[in-house]
């Protein structure tokens, strides 16, 4: 079990209130993903659910049961930290086994729980190295096996991946995705990468400055976003917000627009527009294209191989369905 | 921490207000002890005796000769060693050692078994090239002394140096070297700013230390030819004339001196201490 | 630096730091060397330098004389009973300043470092004094108190610069792994820490060993070590060549062995992690 509830959260370091009061509550077997820009408190608040910080004030439970005070370690939660923490002096086999022997379990049940994570994740050929003689992603492995094996109630992981290269952190995404369905345990993940999030997460916190701003799965907060934030946050590359007159002629102080859902035509449409840098992915190409009366170049999305140039003209029209209308404080209009 | 603390503290402060208590006083243990007190005479007379400037002057040339001699060959040395060749590791081994031979040793050897006018060795060089050999101690003891102590401190400014080098990032050279600069332009440009730090460490510890040179004077010379330093000369004062007033305003006036000294390096580290 | 190097080039780099390396190491070759020949042979003109009679007299002469082994053992006591002393104070003060670091904790180092600066000819008579007036004037255990306030300051900034490198994420992860206070120290801090409290250990043994101001001043007979043994050569009716090297070669002899492991200790104890 691992239903996670915070309650008017709070956290202050000296004068600076770095979460302002906060609830949420994460369901047994979610797997749920604070975003937010840096800064915003997302290892904070993990810190905070993990004990290794004491809230200012608000009140945690952990299935239920008040877990404000408990010190982590007895809170059943394991944490895999983005370097690693391994412990340099022990093999891997006494890393995935430290916190079994923390918790003086007997030797046979220990190597049976350390053979099967290691099974698990991989490890079997590296029991006996020391975390020195690793790769980056075998380490992270070792960090998951040492939070596996104790089949904690839920597992917090801080930004894991941002220590590998590009190719791993698709592989130890997967894998982290694959645990998850496995398990079924409760897992809170932070993390800057886009993909990531909208990928792994059932559920999606965004946090800005210690708030969060939206609460709920990928594709909701992909196709409405309560406001400005996170329209802006979410996706990439970014909706395309334009303020002015020409969002005024919509009814709103500010329009959102995907970059999918610009129609391009050199005929006719909306807006008037002369094409700038012009990125090709192959399957899709990005053109950003400034228009009259817009002050930022709209990034458009196109699918496959489109003849525009540098310089060439275009008329853009946004598709009136997927238009996001949002009031002059930023919130989205009904 | 607390008792690390407090030990330290009693045993700087204690020492330093005695000194600076018997600084004040006419203090001779073997003429009938504290005659009373004088005020700043001790300090006074300190400075105007006939062996204070020859001291200063003294001790100025050897601490200035031996940082000259470690830093300009010390720097040439790391440059040598940061060099590839076979058997790297001896050469730094053969290099660090003189380190670690006890002062005592160190000036010994060097006085009967180099100095040595009949059988030193290097009677015998001077003798082989057909010269008169030199009476190093007598003759110029100044310079005897700034070989001997250079002799042991050199191993220190070049493992500093050599330190910083090695952590001179090579990019930086191959960037220098693509934008024209000759191997010299190279060294005054890049390795010497870079090294710049690490020199100035070398200067402030070493100056610290060899203010303080003690062994070195004590078993070669015993002071006499010209070779008495302020930190001999109060020595003398203080324990072989028992003159302890004086010696004791002489104490204040190199704690002071040292810690003009200390506080520059202490502002160095300092900075480092923030990163 | 990756580009590759003419064997030519590496030659003569080679024999340059030979030539170089041997020079400034020949003072203690010399004194070795010597200590193996006969009296004569010693002043023997022009020197003889690898073929004599090799002799271990020299030593046993040494021994008998002048009851090396007395010296030695002061030696041992001072150096050995100071440095571990002042490790014992010095780990939990570093341990505080670096995983429990205040506001004070930067002044505090510094201050330390400064009574490191304090010329010790500045406090030599109250010292003196004092040392009388308790009765421990020539005394073993007097002088590895004070060789430990000598180094202590250097000690317990070795340790801080090791501990502060142990990162604080191990222990939260211990933390969270179940460990208590006793366990995090025992399991994880402990066996991290142990290379950095061996390294001071050496390092703080060597200067100990070294030091000549106190060792001087402050003993005669019974409490004096090496350092002082050696002064006592300078005398005229000393000067034996062979003998002189032999006593030279026993004093420098240990503590060369453990310079040897210490040579990266060495940059970042004595310049207080000012240079890396
Ligand atoms: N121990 C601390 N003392 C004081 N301020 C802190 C402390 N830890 C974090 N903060 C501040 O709290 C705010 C939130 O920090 P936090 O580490 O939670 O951000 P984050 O969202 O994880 O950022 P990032 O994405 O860069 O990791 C930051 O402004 C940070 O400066
Ligand atoms: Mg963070």
């Amino acid at each position: 079990m691992g239903r996670i509830t915070l309650d008017k959260v709070r956290k202050s370091f000296g004068e600076v209130e770095v979460i302002p009061p906060l609830d949420l509550t994460i369901e047994d077997g979610e797997f749920v993903v604070f975003v937010g820009p840096s800064g915003c408190g997302k290892s904070t608040l993990l810190r905070l659910i993990a004990g290794l910080e004491d809230v200012s004030g608000g009140e945690i439970r952990i299935d239920g049961q008040d877990a404000t005070m408990v010190p982590p370690a007895k809170r059943g939660l394991a944490m895999v930290f983005q370097s690693y923490a391994l412990y340099p002096h022990m093999s891997v086999r006494k890393n995935i086994a430290f916190p079994l022997r923390m918790a003086k379990m007997d030797a046979a049940e220990q190597e049976r729980r350390v053979k099967a994570a290691a099974d698990v994740l991989n490890l079997t050929d590296y029991l006996d190295r020391r975390p020195g003689q690793l790769s980056g992603g075998q380490r992270q492995r070792v960090a998951i096996g040492r939070a596996i094996v104790r089949e904690p109630a839920a597992f917090l992981f801080d930004e894991p991946l941002s220590n590998l290269d590009a190719a791993l952190r698709v592989g130890m995404r997967l894998e982290i995705s694959e645990l998850h369905k496995r398990l079924k345990t409760t897992m809170i993940y932070v993390t800057h990468d886009q993909v990531e999030a909208m990928t792994m997460a059932d559920k999606i916190v965004v946090l800005r400055a210690g708030h969060i701003e939206q609460v709920g799965s990928p594709l909701e907060l992909y196709r409405n976003p309560r406001n400005v934030f996170v329209a802006g946050f979410i996706g990439s590359p970014k909706m395309n917000l334009v303020d002015g007159p020409i969002a005024a002629s919509h009814d709103a102080a500010t329009i959102g627009i995907r970059p999918e859902h610009i129609r391009v035509s050199d005929e006719a449409g909306d807006w008037l527009g002369k094409v700038g840098v012009s990125e090709h992915l192959g399957s899709d190409t990005f053109f950003h294209v400034t228009c009259e009366g817009i002050s930022e170049p709209l990034t458009v999305r196109v699918g496959g191989e489109v003849d525009l140039r540098y310089g060439d003209k275009v008329w853009l029209s946004p598709d009136p369905d997927h238009l996001h209308r949002f009031d002059d404080k930023g919130l989205r209009i009904a | 921490m607390a008792p690390a603390v407090f030990l330290l503290l009693v045993w700087m402060l204690v020492p330093l207000c005695m000194t600076l208590w018997f600084s004040l006083r006419d203090y001779r243990p073997l003429r009938g002890g504290d005659l009373g007190f004088v005020g700043l005479e001790n300090f006074a007379r300190f400075v105007s005796s006939s062996s204070f400037w020859p001291a200063v002057l003294t001790t100025v040339l050897i601490v200035g000769g031996v940082l000259l001699v470690s830093i300009i060959f010390g720097v040439l040395l790391a440059m040598l060693l940061d060099q590839p060749m076979w058997g790297q590791g001896i050469v730094r081994i053969l290099v660090i050692a003189p380190f670690f031979v006890m002062p005592t040793v160190s000036a010994l050897v060097w006085k009967n078994m180099f100095m040595d006018p009949t059988n030193g060795v290097f009677a015998h060089i001077w003798r082989a090239f057909g010269a008169d050999p030199v009476v190093w101690l007598t003759d110029v003891p100044i310079l005897s002394l700034i070989l001997i102590i250079s002799w042991q401190w050199l191993p220190f400014a070049t493992l500093i140096l050599l330190t910083a080098f090695q952590s001179l990032d090579s990019e930086q050279l191959e960037a220098a070297e693509m934008d024209g600069a000759n191997p010299l332009a190279r060294f005054f440009f890049i390795a010497l700013p870079h090294l710049s730090r690490a020199i100035t460490i070398v200067i402030l510890i070493q100056t610290i230390f060899l203010l303080a040179v003690f062994a070195e004077i004590f078993v070669t010379t015993g002071g006499a030819f010209g070779t008495r330093t302020l930190t001999y000369l109060i020595y003398q004062r203080v324990l072989e004339s028992q003159n302890v007033g004086l010696g004791s305003a002489g104490g204040v006036y190199a704690i002071i001196l040292a810690n003009i000294v200390a506080l520059f390096l202490m502002r160095i580290v300092g900075k480092n201490l923030d990163r | 630096m990756a580009r590759a190097v003419t064997t030519q080039r590496k030659a003569l780099n080679t024999a340059v730091a030979w030539t170089v390396g041997l020079l400034i190491f020949f003072p203690i070759l010399w004194t070795v060397l010597t200590s193996f020949k006969t009296e004569a042979e010693a002043i023997a003109n022009p020197p003889v330098i690898l073929f004599f009679d090799w002799t271990l007299e020299n030593y046993g002469v040494v021994q008998e004389r002048s009851n090396y082994m007395r010296f030695l053992w002061n030696s041992v006591i001072i150096a050995g009973g100071s440095t571990l002393l002042g490790v014992l104070i010095a780990v939990p003060a570093a341990w505080s300043m670096a995983f429990v670091p205040s506001k004070r904790t930067k002044d505090i180092l510094l201050w330390m470092l400064s009574t490191k600066m304090l010329p010790a000819v500045g406090v030599l008579y109250p010292i003196y004094l004092l040392c009388i007036q308790l009765g421990v004037l020539d005394n073993r255990v007097a002088l590895v108190v004070i060789l430990m306030l000598i180094n202590l300051p250097i000690i317990v900034w070795m340790l801080y610069t090791y501990f502060r490198e142990i990162p604080g994420e191990i222990l939260e992860a211990a933390r969270m792994d179940g460990a208590g206070l006793k366990e995090e120290l025992l399991y994880v801090l402990t066996p991290m820490a142990v290379p950095g409290i061996a390294s001071t250990i050496l390092l703080n043994f060597i200067l100990a060993w070294n030091e000549a101001f106190w060792t001087l001043n402050l003993t005669s007979v019974d409490a004096a070590p090496l350092t002082a043994f050696i002064a006592s050569y300078s005398s005229p009716e000393g000067l034996f060549f062979a003998k002189l090297s032999a006593a030279s070669t026993m004093a420098i002899a240990p503590i060369l062995i453990l310079g040897w492991f210490s040579q990266k200790q060495l940059v970042r104890g004595l310049t207080f992690g000012a240079v890396k």
